[in-house]
Parts: C-alpha cells; structure tokens; sequence
C-alpha cells in the first residue's frame, strides 16, 4: 500500500514551496549548530589550552608557567594570539627554556612536534609529537617510543642535527632512528633542522632579554649567571 | 501510512542482528575499516553515528509531511549535516586526542549510506518515536560490528585493550592488524562467522 503511495506523483508543488522547505529548514540547521558552538567553545577552547600547556611542559621538564610568543623573520613578540614560541619557567621563576614547533614531511602527512630549547648550551630537552598520521605500529613509534625519546632529552643542535640508524649515535647531535620507522625518523630529524633559523632569532632574543637591565621580573637575576 | 503499527521489540532488535548495517546489509564500510584500529576509536565512531542517526531520524519523521518529495535528498542531507556538525563539536569538547583519532571520519559521518538509508527508508515513512527507537537498534548494531572489529585488531595489533596492555610482555603485536590490511582480514573473518552461524540456524529450522 504505502508502496502504491510512493508511487503515485502528486501534483508539482510551487518552487517558492521547495524554497521555503530547504530555506526553513536550512534556518534550523544553522541554529542548531549555532547554539552547540557557541555552548562547546569554552571547553574546546579550554581543552586545547590544556593540550598546548601540556605538551608545553612535557618538552620543558620542571616548567610550571609558560610565556607565548611568536617568532618570526622580523623577530620575536610577545602574544598570545597565533603564539608558536612559549618560554617555560620553573617554580622560582627561572627560566628552563623555550618550546619551538617544528615540522616536516613524514610518511604520510606533515609531522608536526613541539620541542624543547635550553638557549644556554643550545640543546634540545624535550620533544613531543603534537600531529602526524604516520602508520601505525611502524611511524607512529615517533609519539612513544622511549628509546627514541632519549635522544631528546640532550641533543646539540648548534649544529646540524643527523639522523643515524638504531643504535649507531656517536655525536651528541646525532638522533638514534627507529628500525622501520625510517621515514618518520626523518621527519622528526628534519623539522628540528629546519628551526635553526628560528632558534637563532630565540638566541638573540634571549641574549637581549638577559642583557635588558630595566626588565623588572625576577628572571633577571638569572641573567647574571651568563 | 503505518502509523498504527506499535513499537514492537523487533523495531528496535532489526539493527542488531537481523539487519545489522555492517554484517548483514554491508553498508558503511567505509569507517567500519578505516576506524577500527583501536577499540576506544570504534566505540567513539559508533557512539557518534549513533548520536546522528537517532536525531536525524527524529527530525525527518517529524518533518515527513512538510517536506516536498522533489526536495527531501538535498532536506535530509542538510538536517544530517547538522547532525554530525554537533557531533563534531560535542567531540572535540569531550577530547581533543579522540577527535585527532578519528581525524576526518567524523564529517564524512554525513555520507555513510546507513544514515540517509535510514532517513529514506524508514524514518520518513514512520513516526518520530518509531523512528527513533530505529534509529537506535541499527546505531547500536553498527557500534556492535565496530567494536566486534576494533576489539580483534587492537588486541593482535597493538596487544591492548582500550589503551590498557591486555597480552603478555613477550607478545609480539602483529601490526598488519592495525594497517588496512588487517581490516579486511578481520572484517572477512568476522563476516564468514556470521554466515557460518546463519546458515547452521537456517539448516537447524529445517531439520526441526
């Protein structure tokens, strides 16, 4: 029955009908998703602060407290909006170092990792992998690997960093890969690579930022042990 | 219209097993192996899709006589739409790691053929309550066949079970499992059981 209902044409209904139909329903729709971003906004907004500050503090061991700042071509500012540089401190307020983002061509997508800089002895003391679709079970060794992870905890970069393969480090700025995780081994590699640039405008500013007597924060006294 | 007819347990059962989506019918099998390499992803993937099946069918049953045959695809495409948009969000809320797991499976919720097969076929042809409870047997038995693969793949794969380490230090996990390959394998496996039982109860009503 409902079948032979189906069927059956009716009458052609006024295009302003049709209009009126997808136009009214298109109104809800965009209610509907309206009302939900606005009501999850604060929490997903919340949650990537949480994410940002922990993946901040996981490449800059002891930091409590970070400062965000963008770097740049021109330099380095201070903000918080679109911030790619953050300056981690401990709880006396002494500076540890600074989180750079990095990136690079992995196996499958760009790998993207944040990574900790001591502008002191210009080494790396932390990475975390913040994005990468590597595969899993192979690439993907790159988010947890402890093995791999230990080449982060010192590394030179005031040098070109190097990739070897498992187990044949020799120089302090040489990363140990992981067997069949070459590729993204790799990226990791290049996207520390590729930062010195950005690392040498840190420097800079780091070495302007200890020199600067008016700078009123405790940090300045750290800058008398340079 | 068979607006008389009750909510029967059978409205509800039809997804889980008769017409499972995924076991039965075949359809959505695009995230059923693109996102069952952990059981925390299938289970969030289902959940999901269960979320926006249950709300489209609601809303397209309520608005079946409104809405002009001529324009309901581009109607419920929208109302769908909608739908996963919220999930999206709701998600990215709940977890930010969850929501990078399933990356771009979630949006694409919008084309899985369950969804709008469901709004064509039976939503807009049923009242919102009926359609609902619909809705929600053939989400949850799309979460079912999710799961019924994402827990195989996880445990050979990676040796866990949402997240927690299941199998013995010394087991080497099979990788192949949570690469694309492995879905196949599992879904196939998972698909021969389920006729192999089909069949033992077709020949054991026979016999009796």
């Amino acid at each position: 029955m409902s079948d032979a209902d189906a069927m059956e044409i009716p009458p052609q209904p006024s295009a302003l009908r049709l209009i009126a139909t997808l136009g009214g329903i298109a109104v809800m729709s965009g209610l509907l998703v309206v009302s939900t971003v606005q009501l999850t906004a604060p929490r997903i907004a919340e949650n990537r602060r949480v994410a940002l500050e922990r993946a901040v503090f996981s490449v800059l061991p002891g930091a409590v407290r970070r400062e965000s700042y963008r770097v740049d071509e021109t330099g380095v500012v201070q903000t918080e909006a679109n911030a790619n540089l953050y300056a981690g401190y401990d709880e006396s307020g002494a500076l540890i170092g600074y989180a750079l983002e990095g990136a690079a061509r992995g196996y499958q997508d760009v790998v993207r990792l944040l990574y900790g800089f001591d502008p002191e002895t210009e080494t790396v003391i932390g990475m975390t992998v913040l994005q990468s679709t590597e595969t899993p079970g192979l690439g993907d060794k790159i988010i947890h690997d402890e093995a791999f992870h230990e080449n982060f905890r010192l590394l030179d970069v005031s040098r070109p960093v190097e990739v070897v393969k498992a187990g044949e480090k020799t120089e302090p700025w040489q990363i140990d890969g992981i067997s069949g995780a070459t590729v993204s081994s790799q990226a990791v590699g290049e996207a520390i690579r590729r930062g010195a640039e950005q690392r040498e405008a840190v420097l800079t500013f780091h070495r302007a930022d200890r020199a600067d007597p008016i700078d009123p924060t405790d940090r300045t006294e750290e800058g008398g042990t340079q | 219209m068979s607006k008389s007819e009750a909510i029967t347990l059978q409205t509800f059962t039809q997804g889980l097993w008769k017409e499972n989506p995924v076991f039965v019918m075949m359809l959505g099998l695009c995230p059923v192996l693109a996102v069952t390499n952990t059981a925390m992803n299938s289970l969030a993937m289902g959940v999901a899709t269960t979320f926006v099946l249950v709300c489209s069918g609601f809303l397209v049953s309520l608005l079946r006589h409104v809405i002009p045959k001529q324009v309901r695809i581009a109607s419920y495409i929208i109302i769908i739409a909608t739908f996963v948009t919220m999930a999206d969000y709701l998600i990215q809320a709940i977890s930010l790691d969850l929501y990078q797991a399933l990356g771009a499976f979630i949006q694409l919720i919008v084309v899985n053929c369950i969804i709008l097969g469901r709004a064509e076929a039976y939503a807009s042809k049923n009242g919102p309550l009926k359609a609902v409870v619909n809705g929600a047997g053939m989400g949850l038995g799309f979460t079912f066949a999710l799961l019924c693969l994402g827990v195989v793949r996880e445990v050979l794969g990676s040796g866990s079970l949402f997240g927690l380490q299941v199998m013995p230090d010394a087991f080497q996990p099979w990788s192949i499992f949570v690469l694309p390959p492995g879905a196949f394998f599992v879904l196939a496996f998972w698909l021969m059981l389920f006729a192999w039982i089909e069949e033992r109860k077709r020949k054991g009503g026979k016999a009796a």
